[in-house]
Order: structure tokens, then sequence, then C-alpha cells
């Protein structure tokens, strides 16, 4: 292998060139001014992950999540082939152009075009197997790119076939990356071809040369398509920051910042700038949002957020206000952006926290202690919650079954609750929440009890995250019946009827509990599944932390989440959340029961 | 003045020509729902905070209605947003989404 220019230059590599030059100082400040805006004990945390064996996790994601693309794999295999091929394989190309360099020309080690441009420059003189090996790589994994953009073109036009209902809408730059991409790899595959008769080729460049030397005289058209090749790639480069491909670099700095524990603490700057960048598009969250089934609510998906907060856009608040918080999104993202957290983050920077004034809960006047319904000191303190007090059948079917278990419990709120506060989190409202945490907490410790038993997963996970109740188990009743009949405290006969089960967002998703109800439904009755995994069900549109949703468009989600559930014929419905329940049994033709419900009848 | 032993109590009356409608006007444009409150008080009687304090939805749309902002913010500042209110109105009224403009309003930073 020689070189073919002596000095391994020519125009046609400026381009390209100055491309690489300002992308590289772009990342570079960037990167800079994200690690500058950590605190001292983030930055800590951050060296510490790397210089430990995290950083085998820290390459494994890398690995996982930004080349091969697991997670979209596990969605659905074309979409994850299209991913794939074109990082892994464009990797593959850059990595193994540099392999060659150092092996063959190893006096141009450094120059940032040469590996990018390497047939260009040289000469094959003899046929090495070494060579023909590499040439092959290339060849493959050029193969491979272009067979996963002709994939993407097609997605363009056809999305149903890789699995997606509807994909995203692109912005001017995205549009020019877009394209500069699509025309990257036909160009490379075109000019290496031109030059496959002097740097030699192999199965894919050599055949194009052979192909095309019979109609076209090569040296032709050499220099321009190199040219072209060189001006796509600058393109793409300095299109990059202004498109959604910049979550290709900034995935990594992602990946390790999260991996040293750090989490979001305001809605764009920061750690959250590194979130928002890293949003590749890929439109996974439109389809999984349950807000896409009403209207033109599918413009409020996170994907559309976070680009407005990219953007520094206002009205990024008012898309927040219209999540349901139901945790999907989040939950299916293959990049792991906590969305949520953004919008959560985005609202509580403009809730108007003075206003709101709790000083009635006890400060001044010491009312509330003795509305606790401490009669007797018991282990189980029952709270029901705002939600709870509205649907009344499930604290009493729950009492029933307690009372034929012979457990001793009080009712801390029977005359009304002082609300868990997590509604106000939802809204923003976390300083707010601080007088209604307090003012329960003070109930629940003086009390003395050892389990507090909620009926509403939305208290249940503000009880579990928000409050410090040291030595106070915090069970929800699916969890606590569950034990009951475990410890054989109750006997169920299970009936002859079918069930399926819809999981509470706050519960399943949101607090990790799915066997427990599931346990004691299949105790109960026989169980059938949704057309949705358990992590993927879909709110029931009552959802508290949407301050826009209207009525009828709630509507619209819950008929939707209802028709996921009932594709197996069910009889019954149950869920385990009052919210839930009323929302279900207004629009449901079926039964609606919550868990407690069931248990209560089929209890012998 | 003769002391007749009562006095005339100041007019009550409120009107509406005259009367501050900005924050009721607002409020309409944001979401609509406002206007079909029919004043049947299941919001008032299912209400969370009212079990301690004064805080009544029904009437802050009243007041609102008749331009009396400030008393209307008073009245619902002890609001916890649990949102029984939301899931009892027959109307189908967004209570949270008011109840939260009225504060963010009074906080003039964006309607
Ligand atoms: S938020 Fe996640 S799922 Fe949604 S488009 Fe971005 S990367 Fe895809
Ligand atoms: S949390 Fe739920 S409602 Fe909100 S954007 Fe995500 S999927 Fe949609
Ligand atoms: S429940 Fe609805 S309609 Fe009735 S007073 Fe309250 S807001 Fe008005
Ligand atoms: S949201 Fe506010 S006004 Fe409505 S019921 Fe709850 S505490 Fe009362």
């Amino acid at each position: 292998m020689k070189e073919r220019i002596i000095f391994g230059y020519d125009p046609f590599v400026i381009p390209f060139t100055l491309g690489v030059i300002f992308i590289l100082l772009y990342l570079g400040t960037g990167t800079v001014r994200i690690l500058l805006s950590l605190k001292r004990e983030e930055a800590i945390n951050l060296l510490s992950s790397i210089f430990s064996v995290k950083i085998f996790k820290t390459f494994k994601d890398i690995l996982f999540d930004v080349l091969l693309h697991i997670k979209i794999f596990k969605r659905n295999i074309l979409l994850g082939y299209m991913h794939t091929s074109i990082a892994f394989g464009w990797f593959m190309l850059i990595f193994i152009g540099h392999i060659e360099v150092i092996l063959y020309t190893p006096q141009r080690n450094g120059v940032i075009y040469y590996p990018v441009f390497f047939r260009y420059f040289v000469m094959e003189t003899s046929q090495t197997l070494r060579g023909a090996f590499f040439f092959f790589l290339m060849d493959l994994f050029l193969l491979i790119v272009i067979s996963g953009v002709a994939l993407a073109i097609y997605k363009r036009f056809r999305s149903v076939r890789l699995g997606m209902k509807r994909t995203t809408r692109l912005k001017t730059g995205d549009k020019i990356a877009l394209w500069s991409l699509w025309m990257i790899f036909p160009l490379r595959l075109l000019a290496e071809s031109f030059t496959a008769d002097i740097s030699g080729g192999s199965f894919l460049t050599s055949t194009i040369n052979n192909l095309l030397g019979r109609f076209a005289e090569s040296t032709l058209y050499m220099d321009t398509i190199w040219w072209a090749y060189s001006c796509a790639l600058a393109l793409f480069l300095f299109a990059l920051p202004f498109s959604r491909y910049m979550h290709i670099p900034t995935e990594i700095l992602l990946i390790f910042l999260r991996n040293a524990g750090i989490k979001s603490t305001s809605s764009r700057d920061g750690f959250a700038e590194s979130e928002i960048y890293s949003c590749s598009s890929c439109g996974i969250c439109i389809d999984a949002c349950p807000m896409s089934v009403s209207g033109n609510k599918s413009e409020y998906t996170s994907v559309y957020l976070l680009r407005k907060l990219r953007r520094r856009r206002q009205d990024s608040l008012f898309m927040a206000e219209q999540c349901l918080m139901c945790g999907k999104c989040v939950e299916l993202c293959p990049v792991e952006i906590d969305s949520c957290r953004l919008k959560l983050l985005k609202k509580r920077e403009n809730f108007p926290n003075k206003i709101f004034d709790y000083d009635y809960l006890g400060k001044r006047e010491p009312v509330v202690e003795s509305r606790a319904n401490l009669e007797k000191k018991s282990k189980v303190l029952y709270y029901a919650g705002c939600m709870t007090h509205l649907t009344p059948q499930i604290y009493r079917s729950l009492f029933n079954i307690m009372d034929r278990a012979k457990i001793e419990y009080s009712f801390m709120d029977r005359d009304g609750s002082i609300c868990c506060g997590r509604p106000l989190i939802l809204s923003g409202g976390e300083n707010a929440a601080k007088d209604l945490v307090e003012a329960n907490s003070k109930i629940i410790l003086s009390s003395n009890a050892d389990i507090l038993l909620l009926s509403c997963p939305i208290c249940f996970k503000v009880f579990n995250e928000n409050y410090n109740l040291k030595g106070v188990k915090v069970m929800h009743h699916s969890q606590y019946i569950n034990l009951l009949i475990q410890e054989e405290k109750i006997k169920l006969k299970k009936g002859d009827f079918s069930v399926v089960y819809h999981d509470p967002c706050d519960l399943g998703r949101g607090s990790l509990v799915y066997t427990e109800p599931r346990e004691v439904i299949s105790a109960a009755a026989i169980l059938k599944e949704s057309s949705n995994l358990p992590n993927e069900s879909i709110c029931c549109g009552g959802s508290l932390a949407s301050r826009r949703f209207t009525q009828s468009e709630r509507d619209s989600v819950t008929l939707h989440s209802l028709e996921k559930l009932n594709v197996n014929n069910p009889q019954k419905l149950v869920t385990s959340c009052p919210l839930c329940l009323k929302s279900f049994a207004k629009l449901n033709k079926r039964e609606t029961l919550d868990i407690a419900q069931l248990v209560e009848n089929q209890m012998i | 003045m003769v002391d007749f032993g009562f006095k005339l109590s100041s007019s009550n009356r409120i009107d509406l020509d005259s009367c501050d409608s900005d924050l009721f006007l607002k409020l309409k444009a944001e979401s609509g729902t406002i206007k079909q409150c029919i004043a049947c008080g299941s919001c008032a009687s299912s209400c969370s905070a009212a079990n301690f304090t004064g805080v009544n939805f029904r009437k802050t749309i009243l007041l609102i209605e008749r331009g009396k902002n400030e008393e209307a913010k008073e009245l619902i500042k002890g609001c916890m947003l649990c949102g029984k209110c939301t899931l009892v109105c027959p109307r189908g009224i967004n209570t949270r989404e008011i109840i939260l403009s009225i504060n963010q309003y009074y906080k003039k930073e964006r309607f």
C-alpha cells in the first residue's frame, strides 16, 4: 500500500476538515459548560464513578445504548436494525479507517481527514491478504450502513412497517442533517467505487467500479464525487448542533453523568441540558403516550416538549401542564430520559408558592390533631386520602376484610383528610406541599402505628418518596390483602369469572408494585392479561397531574385504555386505585371493581 | 342625626358593567369551562380543605364573576389542589386549572 498523493492533501478535504473542527469546538464548549454547572458533590461523584469499576458499566451502557441500540431492538427488530446499522456501521467505518491509517500510512497518524478519505490517498501496489481483509470489512460495513439508510428513507414514508404509527415532525435543522446523512453513504460508495481500480476495493466497490467503467471514465468524475462526499459530510457536521443528531455525541456524556447518579435540578440547564440534547426524536414516546389518542394532543408528548425546552420556549410550561405524568414515555424511552422530572421542574419554577397558604393546618389552631381518629392505638393506621373518600365502597370492603381477619386498625382521616400532597407536588408545588407533609407526618408518627395502610396509589407514592416516616411501613391495600392471604388470615374461593387487572400508573410504573395485586386476583378469579405489558399499562385518564385536560379529553383517554384492557374479553375489570375506579366505572360497560371489593366478594 | 336604633346598611349592589372582570375574562379565555358553573355547591361540600378552613370553590367562581378578585384569591388560597372538586363537578369544570390560574394571576408572572 503506497500513498498516491505525495503531500497527502487535496483541496476537497477542506469542507470536511472545517466541519470536524467546528463540531469538536462546539462539543468541547458544551461539555465544559455542563461539567462546570455541576455541584461540588456531583462532580466528586462523577470522578469517583469514572475511576472505579463503575466505568465498566458506563462503557457497557455506551456500547449497548449508543452503538447497538439494544432497547430499540427489543421494541421492533426492523427499527432496531435501522438504528444499529447506521450507528454501529458508521462507528466501525471510522474505527477501521483509523486502523488502516495506523497500519499502512503511519506517517499520517493524527491527520484528521486521512482515515475518512483513506481510499483517495492510497494506491494499491500489490494484493495483500491484510488489505483484502480490511477492504472487505469496509465494504461490508458500508453495505450495512446503506441498508440502514434505505430503511430510514422507507420509514419516512411507511413508518407502520417499522412498528410506529406516528413519526416525529422535523424542523429545518433536522431536515438538512437528515438529507445530508442520507447523502453521505451513497456518495461514499460512489467515491470509493470510482477510485477502486486505483486504491483497491472489495466485493462492493470493485464490482461497481467494473460496472461504471463500462460507460464512464472514472478519473473524469472522481474528483467531483469526492468533493461531493466531503461537502455532504461538512453539511452534516455543521447542521449537527441544530438537529436531533446531537443525541449521538450527547448521549455519551449523559451516560457518564447518569451513572454517577446525577439528577436534573433545573428544567433546562446543567444535567437537564444533556438529557434534552440526548433525545434522538425517535418518536417512540409519541405512540406510547395516552395523550396521542385525543385529537391534537400528541403535540404535547415528551419529544416535542424536549424540543421546546431545548429552544428555551416559554410555551414548554403549557405543554408540561398537559402531561398526565403517567410515566409511560419515560419507561419506554430508549435513552431513558426522565422527561417527567423535567416537566415537574418546569412547573416548579413557575409555581405561585407565595399565594397558597396552609397555616390553618395546625400551625395556628390545634384542630388537626383532634381530628385524627386515634381512639385506639392499633398497629394498622388506615389513611383513605381524598380520592378514596369519593369511593367509600373501597374502604368499606377493606374494613370488612380486616374485620374478618381480626385486625385492629384505626382510621386516620374518617372526618376528612389533609391531602397527602402529591396533587400539589405534581402541579409544581413541592414547597407548598411541605406543610401538608408535615401535618400528616405529625399525626402518623404520634399514632405509634407500625403499618400505614393506603388505598390510593397516589398517596402510596408520595408517602414512600416524600415523607420521612421512620419505623412505619407504608403499604398499599393490595399488598396488605396479599399478606393476609399468605398468612391465611382470610380465605378466598376462586370464582369462575374472568377479570383483567389494570395497573394504576403510580402503583405499577410509579412504585413497581406489579405482582401482589396479580397474586390476590389469581386467588379470587381467573386472571386475563390485557394487550399491554404490565409496565406499559395506559393511564385511566383521571390523572391529577394534568391541569389542562378537559373532561371530554379525559374520556377519550379512558376509552382508549378500556379498549386495550378489554381485548381478551374479560367479564370484569379490577383495579386498585380509587381514581382509576371512578374513571373506568363511568365508561366501562363491564363491571368495574376495586381489588378490595373483589376480595370481599370472594371471601369464605 | 336622629337615632332610630338601627342604621341603613351600605349598598351591596354590584355593578356588573363597571366591576373588574379582567380575571374572569382571562379565565374564560383560558379554559372556557368556568362559565358553565351552575353553583350547585358539590365542589364546596366535598372539599378536603373545607374540613379545616373556609375554602369554597363555588363561592370563588361567584366572586370572580362579580369582579371581587382579591376576595376570591383569599378564599381559595387554602386549597390543597386535591382534585376532589374536579371529580364531583357535574358540569365537568376543570376546577384545579382555574384555582392554579387564579394564583398564577396574582403571581403576575404569566397567565
Ligand atoms: S424522549 Fe425518548 S422516546 Fe421520546 S423521542 Fe426522545 S429519545 Fe425517543
Ligand atoms: S407521562 Fe404519560 S401522558 Fe405524559 S407525556 Fe409521558 S406518556 Fe404522555
Ligand atoms: S361542582 Fe361544578 S358546577 Fe357545582 S358549584 Fe362547583 S364548579 Fe360549579
Ligand atoms: S382541589 Fe382544592 S377546592 Fe377542590 S376539593 Fe381539593 S382542596 Fe377543595
